[in-house]
């Protein structure tokens, strides 16, 4: 059972990374090229799916005094405008359907990956790279489109001495060019190694037999713990693309 | 050296950049607890942003993990 608890395969064999595996299920070809609807397109129309159901429930009754649904659907509303308005500031009103959106994919790609024998593919840097290289270029160029090449202070900061410019602006790129690899790293490293952890310990409650409780109590905790952790990575995820829509709509 | 022995010595030398970040998450707790001490009314406003530096620090230790995991297994 504990083995089961995330992953396929189960039983005593030690392959944690089995879970990642994608395959097509319609498979489609176009041009040469393998654009098949595989396990982890599935997961990503559920979670959009699961997502939009929530809230179209949620509002859908708007009453004054809450139903449950409700609650939920404005807290995670709340949560995300709260999270706009206080790090973009008003500037940041226009974009928040966009920040809502990435939030709640994230958000039920971490939570519907615990589920046990699905499939999370917020695993996968191809996955969450896409994100975050849709964000960066989304973000520049909103960056340039309000301050025109007046962007590019943004890699010189206000007040520093000029004599610092050549070591201070090649560091200053850098970071800024590091943006999409640290934030779509971080959380397909979380996930993979949230999920690779709990199979690997529920192979040793496996294989342990009767002495399999001690790893499988210790199993109850970490998966307590990959909840908060799939929930903090979406709200992470969220918070840094707000600081980087930050930067770019007020340049420091 | 066989492979093999190889490939376990490094995932576990892979495995010590892990004190790093267990240096800085105790570091971003302990620091947490000093401010909240020093000043309990301000604990609203540290309270949601040390949820970002526990991630951002937390993160490097699964930089090491996948190292270790990709040294071990791929």
């Amino acid at each position: 059972m504990a083995a089961a608890a995330d992953g396929h395969g189960g039983g005593g064999g030690l392959d944690p990374l089995h879970q990642f595996e994608i395959y097509p299920i319609l498979p489609i070809n176009i041009g040469g090229y393998d654009v098949s609807f595989t396990n982890s397109s599935l997961w990503m129309v559920i979670a959009a799916i699961v997502a939009y159901l929530i809230i179209s429930r949620g509002v859908g009754a708007g009453s004054l005094v809450p139903t449950r649904m409700q609650v939920v659907a404005e807290t995670l509303y709340s949560t995300v405008a709260n999270m706009v308005r206080d790090n973009v500031g008003d500037a940041g009103k226009k974009y928040f359907p966009f920040v809502f959106t990435l939030f709640m994919f994230v958000l039920f790609g971490n939570l519907l990956g615990m589920i046990p024998y699905s499939f999370t593919f917020t695993s996968h840097l191809a996955v969450t790279f896409a994100m975050a290289a849709t964000i960066f270029v989304t973000i520049t160029i909103i960056g340039i489109m309000r301050h025109g090449l007046h962007f590019f202070s943004l890699f010189f900061p206000a007040g520093a001495p000029l004599a610092t410019a050549p070591i201070l602006i090649p560091i200053e790129i850098i970071s800024y060019l590091s943006r999409p690899v640290s934030l779509s790293v971080r959380l397909f490293a979380n996930m993979m190694v949230g999920h690779t952890l709990l199979k690997v310990l529920g192979s040793f409650a496996v294989m342990m037999g009767a002495a399999g409780i001690l790893p499988l109590g210790l199993l109850v905790g970490i998966t307590a713990l990959e909840f908060l952790v799939a929930a903090l990575q979406a709200y992470v995820f969220t918070i840094l693309t707000c600081i980087y829509l930050h930067d770019a709509i007020h340049l420091h | 050296m066989e492979a093999e022995a190889a490939k376990l010595i490094g995932a576990g030398l892979a495995a010590i950049g892990m004190i790093g970040a267990g240096i800085g998450v105790g570091n971003v707790w302990a620091s947490y607890i000093t401010a909240l001490a020093r000043n309990p009314a301000s604990k609203a406003e540290i309270g949601a942003n040390i949820w970002i530096g526990f991630a951002v620090t937390e993160a490097i230790a699964l930089f090491a993990l996948i190292v270790a995991l990709i040294a071990l297994f791929a």
